[in-house]
């Protein structure tokens, strides 16, 4: 299996959740065990798009129970005798290799994926910015040899890349600090949100540079931090910035 | 049943509550992180080859570029 495979380095493993989490677009070769009219197998796989019910494989990392997935959308893209050419894009956690099976029970042929490749997960696509491991290899001996930063950005995206589609906070540099050493985020920390947050939804704080400081849990919704002068809007889960980035704006009880 | 939007066609709007400066002295730019912080504080968009595992590829990455830690997002079966 191929693919887009996000590799967080050092200490931007701490995002890895939020892309565990994130929505996944495979490209997928289905073998079918007898022939079969296109237009059957078209019919079929539209049936599968919306939730579906599915069983994890008994090779699998999680426990083998009943369980739902939502499948966006499936796109039949081409077909060659028994092998079948589609895309699809799920909810994490579903099993490509499965649905071909169960897409195979359901046209009565029986079917198994013949081939896989990932062309997303989360905010990383198959594009511009998507590297080989050979591309790996030889643009970190150049940097190496050349000592030139713009060598490291055509192969390392900040960690702040991987964090695109989860909603986001603005915080004053004030704040920053504090939040660094796990406070919670209160009201008039806040400069601006972006919209549809939800209690209990996680959210990215950011400074004003557009840096992460940390993951946090929302609880208020955007319309509510807009309104809110004081209490809490989120709770750190997860701090990602180093304590002590920005300047400590807090008082404490000791002199 | 009916096809849904994917998560990642979502857009959000920004909303402003209140306006301040962030001072030049404290943190960077994310893109302007000097070297060191930028690889710390970096993700590899890798295209993942046949073969290997994610851990094992993952492991390579490591190796490559004398981490002390790498972590992958989301497993790719072999």
């Amino acid at each position: 299996m191929t693919g887009v495979l996000p590799i967080a380095l050092e200490e931007s493993r701490k995002i890895v959740q939020a892309l565990l989490l994130s929505g996944k677009e495979y490209v997928c070769v289905m073998k079918l065990h007898r022939e079969a009219e296109e237009k059957q197998v078209k019919k079929t796989l539209e049936e599968f798009e919306g939730t579906i019910y599915q069983r994890p494989p008994l090779r699998a990392a999680v426990k083998r129970r009943l369980r739902t997935r939502r499948i966006y959308c499936i796109d039949f893209l081409e077909m060659d005798g028994r092998n079948v050419l589609f895309k699809v894009g799920c909810e994490a956690g579903t099993y490509i290799r499965k649905l071909c099976f169960d897409i195979g029970e359901v046209m009565g042929c029986a079917a198994h994926m013949q081939e896989l490749r990932r062309t997303r997960a989360g905010p990383f696509a198959e594009n511009g910015d998507m590297v080989t491991l050979h591309d790996v290899a030889y643009w970190f001996m150049e940097w190496q040899q050349q000592k030139d930063e713009n060598i490291l950005r055509k192969f390392i995206q900040p960690m702040e890349k991987a964090l695109v589609l989860v909603p986001k906070v603005y915080v004053r540099d004030s704040a920053v600090d504090a939040v660094c050493h796990g406070a919670n985020l209160t009201a008039p920390g806040v400069l601006s949100v972006e919209t549809e947050i939800g209690k209990g939804l996680t959210v990215a704080v950011l400074t004003l540079k557009g840096e992460v400081v940390a993951l946090a849990k929302a609880t208020a919704s955007t319309e509510d931090i807009l309104n809110m002068e004081h209490g809490v809007v989120a709770e750190a889960k997860r701090v990602l910035m180093r304590r002590g980035t920005y300047l400590k704006c807090w008082k404490s009880g000791e002199v | 049943m009916p096809r849904t939007a994917p998560p990642w066609e979502t857009k959000r709007k920004l909303l402003v509550k209140a306006e301040d400066k962030t001072d030049p002295r404290y943190g960077h730019k994310p893109e302007e992180r000097p070297a060191e912080e930028y690889m710390k504080y970096g993700v590899i968009n890798l295209d993942k080859p046949a073969g290997p595992t994610s851990h094992e590829v993952a492991a390579w990455v490591k190796r490559i570029l004398k981490l002390q830690h790498v972590g992958h997002g989301g497993t790719l079966e072999a």
